[in-house]
């Protein structure tokens, strides 16, 4: 019984994430054609309320792109992979107190912020290095432009208000 | 021992590792917010696209039901065909007689005190440098100028041909530029980055350079000035919106009348007919194609450029000339038996805004076995088979319509009565175009590229065609062309590809939608007549603010203009809420909200998507639509009570409204009648499905600042309706009484 309820319950979470990754899928099927340009992937998956890192990216788009690339993916095979990952709930968002502590790692001195220089030699530097787009946009919306620094605590605030 | 040194690198190592751990998280979440905010601009663009569709097929659907009503309905007295007689005057493109009367210009007296520029022909380049300058000061162009400069200007489209040739061995460089759409600051920036026209630069103006901005008056003064100036460097093409029925609902006719109030008419008249003078299409070096919309599969330039284009006056409806009538009777009879279950018909009054075909397919087929696809705006049937059809099925329909509307009961006749003055074929047939003349044109000016292969009709415009990568390459090797330019579609980066480079995509009015939505571009041709793009965004302002703030900025503009469009279809919305909650709970999923929502609105947005910013509040991952209705009209009204289906239904159709109203003021004085008022709402309401008696009308009328004399200002008619939301929502609660239109004691909004 318990068994036929969870069945039931998951049924309709599949019903429910089908008809979202649908939804997202189409605002980039310029086409019409059920599908999208692998290059708007990310978009589209991060949209969906995962938070991959680059690297889970590039395994999840080699799931779901053709045996010989074509530069699209289609929406058949995307649908089983997304779904999954949805409903596994992978690469879920990241809290806004580990997201602070990951800066003050990288402000070991506890100044509560970090130099335009600092942020740009970590973020291009390290990890899963930003372009220069990236870079100067971020920079664009972090930098406090009297003190030329990013105030991390106000800064992941705001973008988090932002976001909602 | 070393063990010191290996510490220190051991923690040196963890340090970096835990550094890069961290970076890599940051990265990770910083991509997901970008993302997020990709995903808006996205949903955001397709909004605002799918508005303006809407309202494009309301256009035409507003008018495919006059054309309708003036071929079928007979008027029973002198007032009534008057009235729907006046509502097509303006039609009739103004004769060659009539045109000389537009000198009198030479009479209009410009005041000493007048401080604008002043004109005198020939026109001088240094005049229209000068003109430029004169508009960005803002200073105004006296009616006087206008209408010598636009008389001059019809003067010289006279003398050429429909498709434009130019050589590029005289200019060194060529400039095209798409939709400008009233935006003088675009302009003025093109001028400014590209340098002003010369015969060593050449330019294109590819069509739409009025409505919706606020000085199309001025950019259709500069551009016709260069054009005198440099006659063989400066072209124009023609857009769909150089027409005077578009011009009615998108603004244009509004700028005019308001710059020009007493000679506001007399140029809108001599503008009707400039606009049907201009070239249809640019053919630079017998290479590349320069046309405003796009083409079709039965595009014919040879054709094109033999047509009489001056008797295209307005690509929205067509009144062509009538075939043989025994051969339209035989084909009428016809299809009469072929189309079995006939779909219902167009023109009558839906509740949504579905863009619906305007043809019956079976007909189609039956009757166009050559032509694939392209289709008008309007009914291709000759009006004698349609109303052979319509009989068929829909009389009792369209009774019930005219009985609403007021007018009395039709008798079965075979054929409309002509309007006075269809009386003569000949006259007649000079005037008009063919059916195939009227579409090869509505082809151009209205198509829009898509990726698929093939032809289909263009249902979200409600004319022309959408035209697949296979068709342009056939219309590129039969003409050996290289590319073809084209505009109508705002795109967010000014420009775009597509059909593998074969189609440019170029639109010069930036911030289209909103502040900060697109970039404009322009599109020089080289040596081999490759293209360069160059863009631009002529507003200061959206520089300083991050991409986060624009698309924010313009977001928030969207979804404003969505809520509305949500409220306008509160009841519709309320119907579909119940049917899907059976159990009366009051609430239903959000799978349910957004199926529901779809199926009223018609806008194929991605609900989903948008959900997060139209429904704040969920009990139990369900929604509350009771309240959720009742929010939304807050917003429109801050009121609580507003139920008024009649302020939803004006909400909903305020430009259709304005577009009836206008048409009806056929002197565009600014005025009509209360009766012309009054058998205007009849009609609107009819056709709206609007159920509203004749008492709330008057109060309605009588509500707005009504002169004794029997006039009423429709302008201030139509500036009331805005002004319910502004005062209401200023807190004039209690005069923002609610429309009951269940009770005969109707309480009016006491408008100011």
């Amino acid at each position: 019984m318990a068994d036929d309820r969870d069945r039931e319950g998951t049924e309709i979470a599949v019903a429910e994430f089908h008809k979202k990754i649908k939804d997202a899928f189409e605002v980039f099927d310029h086409e019409s054609n059920n599908t999208v340009d692998v290059r708007e992937i990310g978009t589209i998956i991060r949209s969906l309320g995962c938070c991959p890192s680059e690297g889970e990216l590039h395994d999840l788009i080699a799931e779901v792109e053709e045996e010989e690339p074509t530069g699209y993916i289609r929406f058949e095979k995307f649908l089983p992979v997304m779904t999954e990952v949805l409903l596994e709930r992978r690469y879920r968002p990241i809290p806004e107190d580990t997201l602070h502590r990951a800066f003050e790692v990288l402000d070991p001195a506890k100044r509560g912020f970090l130099s335009k220089e600092e942020l740009i030699k970590h973020m291009t530097g390290e990890g899963e290095p930003f372009s220069q787009e990236e870079m100067e946009e971020m920079l664009s919306a972090a930098i406090d432009p009297e003190s030329n620094s990013i105030h991390y605590k106000d800064y992941i605030t705001m973008m988090v208000i932002d976001e909602n | 021992m070393g063990s010191g040194t290996s510490t220190q690198h051991h923690f040196a190592f963890q340090n970096a590792e835990k550094a890069f751990k961290a970076a890599v998280l940051i990265q990770r979440w910083y991509r997901r917010y970008m993302a997020r905010l990709e995903m808006r601009r996205h949903c955001t663009w397709s909004i605002f696209q799918s508005i303006e569709y809407a309202g494009q097929q309301d256009q035409v659907k507003l008018h495919n039901f006059f054309s309708y009503l003036v071929d079928h309905f007979t008027p029973n007295n002198h007032n009534e065909r008057d009235f729907l007689n006046r509502m097509f005057t303006e039609e009739r493109s103004p004769q060659d007689s009539e045109m000389e009367n537009c000198r009198d210009y030479e009479s209009i007296e410009v005041p000493d005190s007048y401080t604008g520029p002043r004109l005198s022909f020939p026109l001088l380049p240094d005049h229209a440098t000068a003109l430029v300058e004169a508009f960005r000061v803002k200073q105004r162009l006296h009616a006087r100028y206008v209408l010598n400069l636009l008389y001059e200007a019809r003067k010289h489209l006279v003398q050429l041909p429909n498709i434009n040739r130019v050589s590029t061995c005289y200019s060194e460089e060529i400039t095209v530029c798409g939709d400008l759409h009233g935006q003088l600051d675009d302009l003025i920036f093109i001028f400014y980055k590209n340098g002003l026209p010369s015969p060593e630069r050449a330019y294109v103006f590819n069509g739409d350079f009025v409505d919706r901005g606020k000085d199309s008056v001025e950019i259709l003064m500069v551009l016709f000035a260069f054009m005198l100036v440099y006659p063989k460097e400066f072209h124009l093409n023609r857009g769909n919106h150089e027409d005077h029925m578009v011009n009615l609902r998108y603004g244009f006719t509004k700028e005019v009348m308001h710059k020009y109030k007493t000679h506001g008419k007399k140029i809108l008249k001599l503008l009707q007919d400039v606009f049907c003078w201009l070239p249809l299409a640019t053919l630079v070096d017998e290479k590349v194609l320069i046309l405003h919309g796009g083409v079709s599969d039965m595009t014919d330039l040879e054709f094109l450029a033999k047509l009489d284009r001056h008797k295209i006056v307005s690509t929205m409806r067509c009144k062509t000339r009538k075939e043989d009538k025994k051969q339209a009777e035989e084909k009428g009879k016809a299809n009469q038996t072929s189309s079995a279950g006939t779909p219902s018909p167009w023109f009558l009054p839906q509740s949504h805004s579905l863009p619906t075909s305007p043809l019956c397919p079976s007909t189609q087929k039956a009757h166009r076995a050559g032509r694939s696809s392209s289709v008008p705006c309007r009914v291709p049937l000759d009006p004698k088979e349609l109303s052979h059809w319509v009989r068929h099925s829909v009389d009792l329909e369209l009774e019930k319509c005219r009985q609403q509307a007021g007018f009395p009961e039709i008798k079965e006749k075979e054929e409309p009565l002509p309007l006075a003055s269809e009386a003569d074929p000949e006259a007649e047939g000079r005037r008009e175009p063919t059916q195939e003349e009227w579409r090869q044109v509505v082809d151009i000016l209205w198509s829009d590229p898509m990726a698929q292969e093939g032809c289909k009709a263009n249902t979200i415009r409600g004319g022309g065609c959408y035209f697949g990568p296979n068709v342009t390459e056939r219309l590129l090797q039969k003409y050996n062309l290289q590319f073809l330019i084209r505009s109508h579609e705002c795109k967010p980066e000014g420009y775009e590809f597509c059909h593998s480079r074969k189609v440019l995509t170029i639109f010069s009015a930036s911030n289209y939608y909103e502040v900060g939505s697109n970039r404009g571009a322009y599109v020089k041709l080289g040596p081999a007549l490759s293209p360069h793009i160059v863009q631009f965004q002529a507003n200061k302002a959206t520089h300083t603010l991050t991409m986060r703030q624009r698309i924010s900025r313009v977001g928030e503009s969207a979804l404003r203009a969505l809520r509305e469009k949500l409220f306008a279809h509160s009841s519709d919305l309320l119907v579909e809420f119940k049917k899907r909650d059976k159990d009366k709970t009051g609430l239903i999923t959000l799978s349910d909200w957004a199926a529901a929502v779809e199926s009223v609105l018609h806008l194929g947005l991605p609900w989903r998507m948008l959900r997060p910013q139209l429904v704040s509040s969920l009990t139990d991952n369900k929604l509350e639509y009771k309240s959720w209705l009742k929010n939304l009209a807050k917003e429109q009204f801050s009121h609580e009570n507003i139920q008024s289906s009649l302020l939803e239904a004006l909400y909903r159709n305020r430009s259709n409204l304005e577009t009836i109203f206008r048409i009806i003021d056929s002197d565009h004085s600014g005025f009509i009648s209360l009766d012309e008022f009054r058998q205007t709402w009849k009609l609107f309401s009819s056709h709206m499905n609007i159920d509203v008696t004749d008492d709330c009308i008057c109060d309605l009328a009588r509500s707005i600042d009504f002169n004794k004399d029997g006039h009423i200002d429709i302008n201030e008619f139509l500036e009331a309706f805005r002004l319910v939301e502004q005062s209401c929502s200023k807190g004039y609660a209690s005069d923002c009484q609610a429309t009951n239109t269940n009770n005969s004691d109707c309480s009016s909004p006491d408008i100011h």
